[in-house]
């Protein structure tokens, strides 16, 4: 007798439907927000001309972490410019700002519950395990009858995905404040918000912010990645470098992506150092 | 003890079990159980059990233990950081255990000031900032709590460190941060938490004697938790020995020195009791001025006035002991007319000899407050001692 196998792929391709079906106006609001937010942020990096953003990353690694970083940095986005991929950067480079800010908008506030409320972090931890072991890939698929083929498809996937280490290290960097501090603030009486906003979020900000870095940098690999679904950007210059097996053009793409990786986890990691 | 002095906080009954089910471990409590027979049959620990004491305004209590005698819970009993299990704890006219949530927070804003043992400042905050902090939670206006936090740092001799973070200061700095802190934020109560012990020696003595002399100035109601019984004797006013979360005796230093309550407490002061090696030629002072017997009443009324003191040893020419003079029969004779002071001496004082056990001269301060004459064989006086040289002396005995 044959055991039959459990529509578990059923169950889930119904759920999706019956969610883009009811929900099609939500998804549709949410698509054209992003969408505008994209073009916006697209067409203000454009319209900078090349020298201008270079010597604004650059300034901005000076300042920040050290004149080593902003050498290194202006010499690798003039490789990227001359290679012919600045404007795939820049959509890259897009696609990674909006995804992060999404994503961090989203995990701090439920960081810091997680953080507070026991109940929540044994729920939200094995939510957060799926979220990091499901291979990357999957994300892409039901995205598409969400928000179609293209940019926002590549943004939700995204967040998805980079979103739970900075749930995560929110969560941490709160816990770990010393039991001593918290009981020096509930001994002079403070309530929760002031215990939250003037000693444990302060005191966890260094773990935050790595947890920030993180986000980001899972975030710079997704979109890349979302290449497959239509994400415009240096993800799809390798994509076609694929299907038109061309080695040369595909290592360029991805050392252009190297380079701005590198970049930003430099200027993220020095915010988080300056912080005293 | 002095009836009149007002209460400030009433402890009643007080008991704390760590556990979930309270109720059963106090039932073998009553039933004469002891704590680890109550841990064995209950799975829980009796940290307090039945503390009853009274913490009079303007005093400086010290609650002393060793380590697991319950001490650190049972102050933080007091401004609820832990909830009690049984009793009540009463300050001013508020029941601290019934208070709602937020009640409690305003009691622990307007009441209690904490110091802490590993000081617990706030790292990301400056020292000013830090002294601040009490202020900024209850909401005071930013000019006004830095106003009062920088005259907090003044007293505590911070002046100048106000921008360094706490890790740039040396541990007894930190802690004179954390002493700003509760001064700044002017709470009815100061509540410190082996404030002193992660200190070293030196560093600790100085702490003490500044604390007595902010204490002098402030008469700022202080709860003291330590371990250490030379601290204890050093700046309490009265102590409460606590021993398995039970308290042994309740006494001013002199009681607990002079009429420990039990073997307990005459073993612990064993350590320290050096009164009955030292003697009262330890503590004794030289006199500061002394009368003769044939001056007259004016010229003893102006070296009691020049010295600050209102009564005088009289002796003759070879320093025996004749008697004493106080500042009110000198002002008799002076009255009357009279041309030596001899006919006014008092004999109403206590002597000793140079090797009196330091022990022995408690009981005779409590009688009198002259100072102890300490004369030779043949009357002639050595010294005087004065009450606290006794206790400072055995402190001191202690330290070595």
């Amino acid at each position: 007798m044959e055991i039959q196998s459990i529509p578990l792929g059923d169950w889930i391709e119904g759920g999706l439907t019956w969610l883009t079906t009811e929900y099609s106006v939500v998804t549709r609001a949410i698509s054209r927000v992003t969408q505008t937010g994209i073009e916006g942020l697209n067409a203000g990096l454009m319209w900078l001309p090349v020298w201008g953003l270079l010597a604004l990353v650059a300034l901005l690694c000076w300042k920040a972490a050290s004149p080593r970083l902003a050498i290194g940095a202006a010499a690798g986005m003039a490789l990227i410019w001359n290679l012919g991929l600045w404007d795939p950067m820049i959509e890259t480079l897009t696609l990674v700002v909006i995804a992060t800010l999404v994503a961090v908008v989203i995990a701090i506030p439920v960081g810091i519950l997680a953080a507070l409320s026991n109940r929540l972090y044994r729920v939200i931890m094995p939510v957060l395990d799926f979220m990091q072991t499901m291979p990357a890939f999957v994300y892409l698929i039901p995205a598409i009858p969400f928000f179609g083929i293209g940019s926002v498809s590549a943004i939700f996937a995204t967040v998805i995905f980079s979103m739970p280490p900075a749930i995560r290290f929110t969560t941490l960097g709160i816990r770990q404040v010393p039991v001593e501090l918290i009981e020096a603030a509930d001994a002079y009486g403070a309530n929760r918000r002031q215990k939250l906003i003037k000693v444990q979020l302060p005191l966890s900000l260094p773990t935050v912010m790595a947890g920030i870095n993180q986000t980001i940098m899972l975030a710079l690999s997704m979109v890349v990645i979302a290449a497959m679904i239509g994400a415009d950007g240096l993800g799809s210059e390798v994509w076609r470098a694929i299907q038109r097996l061309r080695p040369g053009d595909g290592f360029e793409a991805g050392i252009a992506v190297v380079i701005l990786a590198m970049i930003l986890d430099r200027l993220t990691q020095s915010l988080t150092k300056s912080r005293r | 003890m002095d009836e009149t002095r007002n209460v400030k906080i009433q402890v009643k009954g007080v008991s704390k079990v760590f556990g979930k089910n309270p109720k059963s471990a106090l039932e073998l409590r009553d039933q004469g159980l002891k704590r680890p027979e109550i841990l064995e049959k209950t799975g829980q620990t009796l940290g307090l059990s039945n503390i009853s004491f009274d913490v009079y305004e303007g005093e400086l209590l010290v609650i002393m233990g060793l380590s697991g005698s319950g001490k650190s819970t049972l102050i933080r009993c007091l401004n609820r950081l832990i909830d009690i299990s049984d009793g009540d704890i009463i300050i001013d006219d508020e029941h601290i255990p019934s208070l709602s949530v937020k009640e409690l927070l305003e009691c622990r804003r307007r009441h209690f000031s904490m110091v802490f043992q590993n000081f617990a400042l706030f790292p990301h905050k400056t020292v000013l900032q830090n002294a601040q902090f009490g202020l900024e939670i209850r909401g005071i206006a930013p000019a006004e709590r830095d106003k009062t936090a920088r005259e907090a740092l003044t007293q505590v001799g911070l002046d100048g460190w106000e921008d360094a973070y706490p890790n740039q200061l040396s541990g007894g700095m930190q802690q004179r941060v954390g002493l700003a802190r509760a001064l700044a934020n002017d709470a009815s109560v100061l509540l410190m938490d082996e404030a002193f012990s992660a200190l070293d020696p030196l560093i600790r003595k100085e702490m003490q004697e500044e604390l007595l002399q902010l204490q002098s100035r402030m008469q700022k109601t202080t709860v003291f938790i330590t371990h250490d019984l030379d601290e204890a004797l050093n700046i309490g006013d009265r102590i409460v020995l606590l021993k398995d979360g039970e308290v042994v005796q309740i006494g001013t230093p002199e009681q607990i020195l002079t009429q420990p309550a039990d073997d307990y407490v005459r073993r612990f002061i064993e350590g320290v009791d050096r009164s009955r090696i030292l003697t009262a030629e330890s503590a004794m002072r030289p006199v500061r001025t002394t009368a003769r017997n044939g001056d007259g009443p004016r010229t003893a009324l102006h070296r009691m006035r020049e010295n600050s003191v209102d009564s005088i040893y009289v002796t003759d020419r070879d320093r025996h002991l004749q008697g004493l003079l106080e500042a009110e029969e000198a002002s008799r004779a002076v009255d009357a007319g009279a041309d030596t002071i001899s006919d006014y001496l008092t004999q109403d004082f206590r002597t000793v000899t140079r090797d009196e056990p330091l022990q022995n001269l408690f009981a005779m301060f409590s009688e009198k407050s002259f100072p102890i004459a300490v004369v030779d064989d043949e009357k002639r006086l050595l010294g005087v001692v004065v009450k606290g040289a006794v206790l400072d002396e055995l402190a001191r005995a202690g330290d070595q």
